[in-house]
């Protein structure tokens, strides 16, 4: 092996700061005693303070927690179809128009499809709110994780299921007790992309919400517009630091399944 | 019967919420402007007879898109677009490619943690990320807080509002989508090729530049068209970051449809966009189709 060179140890210093000084920067001035952001006037705790009792940003939290949590499990489910349409269907009419329906969202600019949303909530009269934020949002999160999902699908081993259904069981019992256990992870992690893209979402959501629910984003981007404010940094530190403690978890559990899959397969492999 | 309803649900939902909207777009680009809610005409009937059907064709017509062509701030949107796309794509690429090849050559068990730390930004929220560089660069920021400490300069620079802070933003958003398939490649590289190319006689440059950067090349036009195409209709970083003076595309559908309340020409304004954006998606999907056969 080469040498880890001077050269690529600067770069992957430069880079890694790159990404993370920012937002060291905004968690640090998000204790700043001083309205002034960029004049550091002792450490406080205040902003959070304050944070905690603005209505108007929590009803806003709540609205967006509600749109993530239905919209990325109704994509969950849409998603894991159309991954199992596209990867086991086989040829039926239509095929190349489903697959481009499921490819496209994911490279459309989001005021595009936040444009042609509104106008058909608007076409056929529905009333914009929380429902058409979450419609809204389930469709372009599905694409997503029918993408991760379908990516399991193909390096799965088919004849395990074969098995199943020689050993007697029905094509759904197949699916739910070697399929679905097997693809889980993917279903899983695509349900926590779907849930995160919907949290983060503000293009699409600013043209399908209505006067009766803001979200977050929405919230939080008429509030920068005007410039920086502490309390902004301390909200956006609250969600730096529940997206870590998640990607962390996420990871470290990940990792131990990984390991005792390994110890598992060995202790197999001594007995035979 | 099971088949069916596998396949017909996801198929209805994404028709409905996802094909129809885009005829509506087309269909009201092709409208004109009415004082009323909504605020176009014509309105489909849909349970209109033959005659209205044949007037409401009739009623269409191409007038927006020649007012696009004539008010040159589209123009000039479009191609401004085009060229802050552009150059912020080359930049992610001269960020990225350096990680990306160090965390390639970087010892194995640093590299989950590594891969961890580039994916780590990507979940957080991308708002918070271009909102953490108003503070940076704005004229009383940090960064020339910084600098002026320093004495590189004795005047604040004006970035915020600017392009150059649009590049920064863009740079900094999507600079995983440059690394992660850079180094997708380069992990896969051979090291034993490296070796012969230096024994046959390349300098350590020349080794690099005749086989790491030939075969990386899907990787680095993966992470282009990933950069690419997003940027081209960007709205959240030109509207945080840039000046009134940035055009973007993004931008100004907003504002037409937000501030103008001009749906007719924010939706032919939407049409073109998309004709711009087809190009480069084909482009990429031919891409990745190629290096999906050429694994198998």
């Amino acid at each position: 092996m080469r040498r880890f060179s001077w050269f690529n140890a600067t770069s992957l210093t430069l880079g890694f700061a790159f990404l993370y000084v920012p937002m060291i920067i905004l968690i640090i001035y998000s204790f700043n005693a001083s309205k002034l952001v960029t004049v550091w006037a002792g450490f406080s705790t205040k902003w959070y303070g304050e944070l905690m009792q603005n209505e108007a940003f929590l009803d806003a939290a709540w609205v967006t927690i509600k749109v993530a949590v239905i919209s990325s499990s109704i994509a969950t489910v849409l998603g894991t179809m159309a991954a199992i349409v596209l990867v086991r269907a086989g040829r039926f009419h239509g095929r190349t128009l489903f697959s481009g329906m499921i490819y496209a969202p994911l490279v459309m600019p989001e005021v595009i499809t936040g444009l042609s949303l509104l106008l058909l909530f608007i076409g056929i009269g529905m009333d914009r709110g929380i429902v058409t934020i979450t419609l809204a949002h389930a469709t372009f999160s599905m694409c997503y994780v029918s993408v991760v999902v379908s990516s399991r699908l193909i390096s799965f081993d088919r004849s395990l299921e074969e098995a199943a259904l020689d050993l007697g069981c029905s094509q759904f019992e197949a699916f739910r007790l070697v399929t679905l256990p097997i693809i889980a992870p993917a279903v899983i992690s695509g349900w926590l992309l779907a849930f995160t893209l919907s949290l983060d979402d503000l293009v699409i959501a600013s043209f399908t919400s209505g006067p009766s629910a803001t979200t977050l984003p929405i919230k939080i981007y008429s509030a920068v517009r005007l410039g920086v404010s502490p309390e902004i940094n301390a909200l956006s530190t609250i969600m730096i630091a529940i997206v870590t403690f998640g990607v962390i978890t996420a990871s470290l559990v990940s990792k131990r399944n990984a390991v005792n899959r390994q110890r598992e397969e060995q202790a197999a492999a001594r007995m035979t | 019967m099971r088949r069916f309803f596998l396949i017909a649900i996801p198929y209805a939902w994404l028709t409905l919420l996802f094909l129809v909207p885009f005829f509506i777009v087309l269909k009201i680009a092709l409208s004109d402007y009415a004082l009323s809610i909504p605020p176009y005409t014509p309105k489909l009937d849909i349970g209109g007879s033959w005659m209205a059907l044949k007037d409401f064709f009739a009623a269409l017509d191409f007038e927006n898109f020649v007012f696009l062509t004539t008010d040159d701030l589209y123009w000039k949107a479009y191609l401004s677009s085009l060229k802050i796309a552009t150059i912020s794509t080359l930049l992610t690429l001269a960020v990225g490619y350096p990680i990306a090849y160090a965390m390639a050559q970087a010892p194995d068990e640093w590299r989950p943690t590594l891969m961890m730390l580039i994916i780590l930004p990507f979940w957080t929220s991308f708002l918070i990320r271009v909102y953490a560089w108003m503070g940076i660069l704005s004229k009383e920021g940090f960064l020339n807080q910084f600098l002026l400490w320093t004495g590189i300069i004795s005047e604040p620079l004006t970035i915020i509002n600017t392009n150059t802070a649009v590049y920064i933003g863009i740079v900094y958003t999507y600079l995983p989508f440059m690394i992660l398939p850079i180094y997708a490649a380069l992990e896969k590289l051979d090291a034993s090729l490296l070796e012969a190319a230096e024994d046959l006689g390349c300098s350590r440059f020349q080794a690099f530049w005749l086989v790491t950067i030939p075969l990386s090349k899907n990787g680095i036009i993966a992470g282009s068209f990933l950069v690419f195409i997003p940027a081209l209709g960007e709205f959240v970083i030109p509207s945080l970051l840039g000046g009134s003076k940035t055009l973007m595309i993004g931008k100004i559908l907003w504002e037409e449809f937000f501030s103008n309340r001009d749906w007719p020409v924010a939706s032919a304004v939407a049409v073109v966009l998309l004709l711009i954006l087809i190009i480069p998606i084909v482009l990429f999907q031919r891409n990745q189709q190629k290096q999906a056969e050429a694994e198998q």
